[in-house]
Parts: C-alpha cells; sequence; structure tokens
C-alpha cells in the first residue's frame, strides 16, 4: 500500500482555542472547528512525515484507539479537509505546501 | 448557536483574546471629517516592534487579527507587517480606504490570504464622498480598489458611516455595493475623537431621523420584529455581558496602548512596557471591565431595552462612566421602538402627561412616539468626557 502525505495549505487561519483548533478557508471563509485528535492530525501535517506513521506515533500513542481504525478514520478526515482545499493529500512528500496552496488560491472566485 | 458564536464565547470562558484589532498608524492619506484619530505621528511602533507584537499575539491565541488605522497601507513595511501576520495564521481583515489599491495590490492581498477587506464608502456622488474625505478624486480611487479586489476574488465590505451629509445617499450607496459585488452595512454612529472632543458629533444624524432608518425594510430586514417593543428583561440577560470589549477582544493603537476596544479608550496598559499577555490577563483596567455583568449598570439594569439595547460600553465611558448609559444608544432604542430608556426617564427628557406614565408606557406601539402628545422629547445633551 503507497504512503500517504499530508500539508496544511497556507490559505487558512488556524489557532488552538483550548481543546480545539479553530481552521478558516482563506478561499471561501469556510470556519472547521477540529476535535481535540483531528488537531493532532493537523498540526502533524508537515508535508513530509506519512499519515499512517502520524497516526501511530501521535494519535495511537495518545488516545485510546487501535491502529486500523485510527487510520481509516484519519484517512477520511483527511480527504473532507482536502475536498474543502485547506489540505493537501499526496502519494508522494509535499515538498513546499505554501506555493501549492499560493497557486490553488490564485484564481479568482 | 453560530459557530462563531460558540468559539467566541469559548474564549471568553478561557480568557483567550480571540479578536484583536491593531491600528498600524494614525496616519492617514484622507481626512474624513468624522474621523476620531489625530493624524500627526507621535512616535508609533517600528517594524520589529509589531513583527514582535504579532508573535505575542499569536501565543495568546488571538485568531482574528483586524488591522486597520488612519490609513494601514501607507507604511512602508505594510507588505512585511501582512506577510508577517499571515505567517502566523492569523485571520486577517483589513481596513483600508483602498485609495492606494490597484490591480498588483489586489493580487498580492489575494495570495498573502487575507480573508476580507472593510473599505469605507460614504457616497455613490464624488462631490458628497470626496468632501468628507477632503482627498479630492478618493470615490473614484476607492471604487478602483473596491473593482480591483473583487476581480481578485477578495470579500469586500463595504461600511457607510451615515451622517447628516450623506444620509440621503444611503440607499445607492447599497445598489453599487451589490453592482460591485460587496457587501454592505451602515451604521449611524459617530466616535467622539480619541482626545476627548465631542464636537465632531455635530455630525451625527438628528434623533428625529433615525426612526426613519430604523422602519427601512433594506437596513433592517424585517421592520415589524426589528422595531418591536423590548422583551421583558430575565436573569439571563441581567447576568449577562455588556460586549465582547476586554472579555474575548481589545484594540491596540500604534503607540502600544491597549485598550478594551478601538471605541472604549480607557488605557488599559501599553505592549511597549508590558508584555501583551501581563496586559491582558493582569491590567486592572480590563479586570475591571471584565467584572461587569449588566445588573451592575445601575440605569441600563432597570430599563426595559437592556435586553435588545446595542449599548456600548466605550460610549458610555466617554460620557463619564463604563457603567452608564450610552445616550447615542439610548436614542437608537427610542427611534426604533418607540418606548422611552431609563435614562431619558431618569433625566427628564421624556415627559408625561400627569399620571399617564404607566398607560403610556404599556401601550406605547412602534411609530407612534411622534405626534400623539403623550410625551415630549428633548434631543439628549452630551456630557462632556
Ligand atoms: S459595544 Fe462598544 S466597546 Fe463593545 S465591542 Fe462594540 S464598539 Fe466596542
Ligand atoms: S436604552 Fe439607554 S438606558 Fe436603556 S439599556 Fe440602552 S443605553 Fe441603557
Amino acid at each position: 500500500m503507497s504512503a500517504t502525505y499530508i500539508a496544511r495549505s497556507t490559505a487558512v487561519a488556524a489557532r488552538r482555542l483550548g481543546d480545539e483548533m479553530v481552521v478558516m478557508s482563506a478561499l471561501d471563509s469556510t470556519l472547521f472547528s477540529l476535535s481535540d485528535v483531528a488537531a493532532v492530525l493537523w498540526e502533524s501535517a508537515d508535508g513530509r512525515t506519512p499519515l499512517d506513521q502520524i497516526v501511530r506515533d501521535r494519535v495511537c500513542s495518545s488516545y485510546d484507539v487501535d491502529h486500523p481504525t485510527a487510520l481509516r478514520d484519519a484517512e477520511e478526515f483527511v480527504r473532507a479537509l482536502a475536498a474543502h482545499g485547506i489540505l493537501f493529500v499526496s502519494e508522494q512528500p509535499i515538498e513546499a505546501p505554501g506555493a501549492q496552496a499560493a497557486a490553488a488560491s490564485g484564481s479568482p472566485r | 448557536m453560530m459557530l462563531i458564536a460558540e468559539l467566541t464565547q469559548k474564549a471568553m470562558r478561557l480568557g483567550v483574546p480571540f479578536a484583536v484589532h491593531v491600528d498600524l498608524t494614525w496616519r492617514c492619506n484622507e481626512r474624513c471629517e468624522h474621523c476620531y484619530l489625530e493624524h500627526d505621528d507621535q512616535g508609533e511602533m517600528g517594524t520589529e516592534e509589531l513583527l514582535n507584537l504579532f508573535d505575542q499575539l499569536a501565543d495568546a491565541g488571538v485568531f482574528f487579527l483586524t488591522l486597520s488605522g488612519g490609513e494601514p497601507m501607507i507604511r512602508r513595511d505594510f507588505w512585511d507587517l501582512v506577510g508577517r501576520a499571515r505567517a502566523l495564521q492569523f485571520n486577517v481583515k483589513l481596513k483600508t480606504n483602498a485609495v492606494l489599491i490597484r490591480q498588483a495590490e489586489a493580487e498580492r492581498l489575494r495570495s498573502l490570504g487575507v480573508e476580507q477587506i472593510q473599505i469605507s464608502v460614504y457616497s455613490h456622488r464624488p462631490e458628497v464622498h470626496d468632501a468628507i474625505t477632503k482627498l479630492p478624486g478618493s470615490l473614484e480611487r476607492t471604487l478602483r480598489g473596491v473593482r480591483a479586489l473583487r476581480a481578485a476574488g477578495i470579500k469586500v465590505a463595504m461600511a457607510n458611516v451615515m451622517m447628516r451629509s450623506n444620509l440621503a445617499d444611503r440607499k445607492a450607496v447599497a445598489a453599487l455595493a451589490r453592482e460591485l459585488g460587496a457587501t454592505y452595512s451602515a451604521d449611524p454612529t459617530v466616535t467622539p475623537m480619541i482626545t476627548g472632543d465631542r464636537s465632531v458629533l455635530d455630525l451625527r444624524i438628528p434623533g428625529s431621523e433615525l426612526a426613519g432608518l430604523f422602519h427601512d425594510n433594506e437596513l433592517v430586514g424585517d421592520v415589524e420584529s426589528f422595531c418591536a417593543p423590548p422583551p421583558p428583561v430575565g436573569d439571563a440577560e441581567l447576568d449577562g455581558l455588556p460586549c465582547s470589549a476586554g472579555h474575548s477582544a481589545c484594540y491596540v493603537s500604534p503607540y502600544g496602548d491597549v485598550y478594551p476596544c478601538v471605541q472604549f479608550p480607557l488605557p488599559s496598559g501599553n505592549v511597549r512596557r508590558q508584555r501583551f499577555l501581563d496586559i491582558w490577563r493582569q491590567s486592572p483596567q480590563l479586570l475591571e471591565v471584565r467584572s461587569i455583568r449588566m445588573r451592575d449598570l445601575p440605569v441600563c439594569s432597570t430599563c426595559a431595552h437592556m435586553g435588545i439595547c446595542t449599548r456600548c460600553p466605550g460610549l458610555a465611558w466617554t460620557e463619564g462612566s463604563m457603567r452608564g448609559p450610552s445616550s447615542a444608544d439610548c436614542e437608537k432604542s427610542f427611534y426604533r421602538t418607540g418606548v422611552p430608556s431609563a435614562n431619558m426617564l431618569a433625566r427628564g427628557l421624556v415627559t408625561f402627561p400627569s399620571g399617564i406614565a404607566e398607560t403610556a408606557l404599556a401601550a406605547f406601539a412602534p411609530g407612534a412616539h411622534a405626534g400623539l402628545g403623550l410625551i415630549q422629547i428633548a434631543p439628549l445633551p452630551q456630557t462632556a468626557a
């Protein structure tokens, strides 16, 4: 199975608020509130660490969930965020998420 | 509840400054007649100071960062500041007159991910708009900026401060906003100068004109519900907070002064002398603001309007007490509903023919405030700050 890499778009505003992460897309102003676990995935989305490893090292080690279940949920989650253009998902490491975000944000709405 | 309202309430519970307004400068290329600022530079914060402040704000949990002025784009380091603000992942809202925005600037703002730009437009007629800004050609340049921003795909909010001189043009400005794909908001609030000078208040729309505004579907939506008599006030309202100022929001001037809100100029500390978070958590002034519940307001807590009033504690403070009424909001409440405020009654500004005060209040219907002989209204005198 190929690896999945995730990188945050730079066309967002994001901040921790207590146990959640608030994210707003600069593309369409959609506001997201990410739960504690989702926030861990978001913060770990550096484009270089495979999702599988993020789930094992940062989710399963801290939350009471088995790896296959957590990975399945995480994949669903990252694809949902990708559909909104605030996260990039690739089978290759993502070197410059900022550049991709800028390109993504360059076209007029 | 809307997600944004939930998040703001959570920020209040956690004591997080969720929304901060920073004026990058008070200098400006316009000289709007109603402006509350002193435009001469008294030693504004330099680039490093502002970058350092932004770092502190991000660490403090600020999500919404409004960059304003004066005209923020006249700073030479404007792009460095916006770039850092976006790199720190703030939701950046820019308030500008857009005079300096052309296609290149619009595209740059878009690529930086600035979420929204608020632009003041006072009239669709150059002779009216330019007379207010005192900059010839400003309407044309501002509208060029709006068009460039819209073409770049940036959300534009056109804000219209309604005063005596431009009141007649408000519908045309709303139509212009629609045509340009911008949102439109209109506000009759003119604020005293930050120095305490209240002479600009003469520009305010006379109270008698407010009734017409509040009964305009285009401005307020459903007039019948907007102008309905105020609902009864209960414990929930009495235990409520006056507003978000000092609770989840605050303002920082170009000189580093921290206030609860741009419209509440109570000096509460200075980021040149103290860390932002220390001011936010420990400033005696902010702690006092935070301690106030609606039931602590001697006049307003007895007022029929309390649950729906737009009372601004900042304007109240400029009238003498942060626990007092704000006479501009008393006027609004009155002309909105026809029901006199506790402040108006206490100050004898509304008098009833003897013996009928109770029935008159109970029977008051929207729009029935003038001509029935039940009340006489005097303009609210402004107290010196
Ligand atoms: S009510 Fe006044 S002090 Fe409060 S947030 Fe609004 S403008 Fe600021
Ligand atoms: S109408 Fe006036 S007195 Fe009544 S709550 Fe509003 S500011 Fe206070």
